[in-house]
């Protein structure tokens, strides 16, 4: 009976072979329609924003008051949290690119067999905590932490956040680094040790030049995850859009930041729908997500190269 | 004298290389684990705060006083819905492209765009994908913020990870397989529906699992398409307790009530906390095994 309705079945899918090609075409687009449609969509919940919008206010003032007092004109300068989205970005990478690189050479140089399955399946555990979890990490563990070592007032600031993007996108470095170096032929390691040199002087004089194209390209991705990172940076960063006046003080670490994403995230519910504020925020997506294609299309052009492969 | 009668004793040179190799060696042993071990201390502080409310009792109950009491049933059983709605959209579609992209493709430049459109889909941030999904499904098709529309939300997201697991599922089947199944007379599709499916059927599964974790764990996208920081719904039978949530209604979810009872409420017991971050996290570790564990039974018992 079974075996019939599956003859059944497998005859009518057989007929169907010409409208399954073209619904398994549309579905192969699919994924390019969804990246013009969420362009289209965002663009046009922000319309007419755009062409009224102060980009020069936009861009190079930090005086973001979506909400002003009484007979006030809303202004809205999103340097500030643009320099609190590239501050979290530039010392989340200060651990991330160290750890990701270093974990990616000990697992495919020097790690035997059996631990290098084990630290790659740990290492997939770590990449699949949610983002939700290491937000929750950075405010209820690490806040209090960071506030009786530094002997700050609030634990959420830019080095929470920082170590909490920075060890969320390891996994994302780890692997596309470890790929990188996989795809280095063996024969060059092999003539590298046969002339005399240590596992070290091969690893720095041979594999980083043969794969640092990939390498590159684990780090841009990497700064990708770092800007687009929500939740745990909403969570973790404290949210004050200050701009430093000295950007090397070390003290910076321990201020509250902003991020781009944040933003989004805490002030759509009191945007009301439809008005300028709600606008400008749907512009910091269309900002974000400019980022987020152009990093991904870089590296995908540095490590694939710029003519299409042969394979 | 010594050195002489030894010619293969190191030299100063070759010792420095040595000492410098192993102390390299360890020093990136050392960042590996750096990476592993405080997370894995943390997660076990996380289930050891977590102990005194995790019972059976703390899953069966619905949140009352705002999460402060109770236990987390409703955003349990919302997460559940979403990721099964989510899952039925993108299943299919992910798993159409991800043929379409290594079986039907020509070897051209719109590929190749494709291929980048794959992967850019797979790095927009989250809270893009938030405002996407409020502005296609929540008020263009004027879905309301509701579960349907965080679903399709998440789907749109996480259409990537089906559609890679797919591609390299299906370029693992070796080319012979096609070519002996063509020259019996098959069609391109018959082939593609009686041979490569089922020899790949394995990584395909692997990525609907790992479809499934990324949707219970993400928060951004359904922060505006649905999700609710407390649902008002009728709990008279076991019915209302397994299906709370029609298509249309809003949701609670595990992974957005963690973020209420852990930043927005005041005066929240801190067992409530960890013991939402424990079941979460549990949840997505348990789903995580379960893939890693097919992937290494499938690998011992590959045929070819």
């Amino acid at each position: 009976m079974i075996r019939k309705s599956q003859a059944k079945l497998g005859a009518f899918l057989d007929k169907a072979e010409k409208p399954i090609q073209w619904l398994i075409t549309l579905c192969g687009w699919s994924s390019i329609i969804f990246v013009a449609a969420i362009f289209i969509f965002i663009l046009k919940e922000s319309w007419p924003a755009p062409l009224t919008l102060n980009w020069g206010e936009f861009f190079f003032s930090h005086r973001w008051i979506p909400v002003p007092a009484e007979g006030n004109e809303p202004t809205y300068g999103a340097m500030g949290i643009m320099y609190g989205t590239l501050a979290i970005t530039v010392v989340s990478m200060f651990i991330a690119v160290p750890l990701g690189l270093g974990s990616a050479v000990y697992i495919s140089e020097f790690a035997t067999p059996k631990l290098k399955e084990t630290l790659k399946v740990l290492i997939e555990f770590l990449a699949a905590i949610p983002s939700i979890i290491w937000g929750f990490i950075g405010l209820v563990i690490m806040g209090p932490i960071i506030q009786k070592v530094f002997g700050v007032a609030v634990g959420v600031n830019l080095l929470n956040a920082s170590i909490v993007v920075g060890l969320m996108a390891v996994p994302l470095i780890v692997s596309i680094s470890e790929d990188a170096l996989r795809a280095v032929p063996d024969s060059y390691r092999e003539a590298s040790l046969a002339l005399g040199a240590s596992k070290w002087e091969m690893i720095y004089r041979v594999l980083f030049p043969a794969a640092k194209n990939g390498l590159l390209a684990a780090c841009m991705l990497g700064v990708g995850r770092a800007v687009g990172e929500t939740m745990a940076v909403w969570m973790a960063s404290g949210g004050t859009d200050n701009i430093p006046e000295n950007f090397f003080d070390p003290m910076l670490l321990l201020e509250r930041v902003k991020a781009l994403t944040a933003t989004i995230a805490g002030e759509m519910p009191e945007a009301v729908n439809g008005g300028e504020h709600y606008q400008v925020l749907f512009i910091v997506g269309i900002v974000l997500l400019t980022i987020s294609v152009v990093i991904n299309v870089v590296s995908d052009l540095i490590i694939k190269g710029f003519k299409a492969d042969k394979a | 004298m010594e050195a002489a009668s030894n010619p293969f004793k190191p030299s100063a040179v070759e010792k420095r290389k040595t000492r410098v190799e192993s102390i390299v060696k360890w020093l990136m042993f050392g960042m590996a684990i750096l990476l592993i071990i405080p997370v894995f201390g943390i997660l076990f502080h996380l289930f050891h705060k977590a102990a005194p409310v995790l019972s059976w009792d703390y899953i069966w109950e619905s949140p009352t006083n705002r999460g402060k009491e109770g236990g987390i049933w409703l955003p349990l059983i919302g997460t559940f819905y979403l990721v099964l709605v989510s899952l039925v959209i993108v299943a299919p579609v992910g798993i159409l492209a991800g043929i379409y992209i290594n079986e039907y493709a020509p070897n051209n430049w719109f590929t190749r765009v494709i291929n980048m459109a794959v992967t850019s889909l797979a790095g927009v941030p989250s809270i893009v994908h938030a405002l996407f999904g409020v502005g296609a499904f929540v008020l263009t098709l004027n879905m309301g913020a509701c579960l349907l529309s965080a679903a399709c939300t998440i789907a749109v997201m996480t259409i990537p990870v089906i559609v890679t697991a797919t591609r390299e599922a299906l370029a693992a089947v070796p080319m012979a397989f096609r070519e002996a199944c063509w020259n019996m007379g098959a069609s391109k599709w018959q082939t593609i529906r009686t041979i490569v499916l089922p020899n790949s059927i394995s990584g395909i599964l692997t990525g609907v699992i790992l479809e499934i974790s990324r949707a219970a764990g993400e928060t951004a996208p359904i922060l505006f398409t649905g999700a609710a920081a407390s649902v008002a719904v009728r709990m008279n039978s076991l019915g209302d307790k397994l299906m709370p949530y029609e298509l249309d209604d809003r949701f609670m979810a595990l992974s957005y009530h963690l973020h209420v009872v852990a930043e927005k409420i005041h005066g929240m017991p801190e067992e409530m906390k960890y013991g939402t971050a424990a079941v979460l996290i549990a949840l997505i570790l348990l789903i995580n095994s379960f893939s890693i564990t097919l992937r290494i039974f499938l690998r011992s018992r590959k045929k070819w």
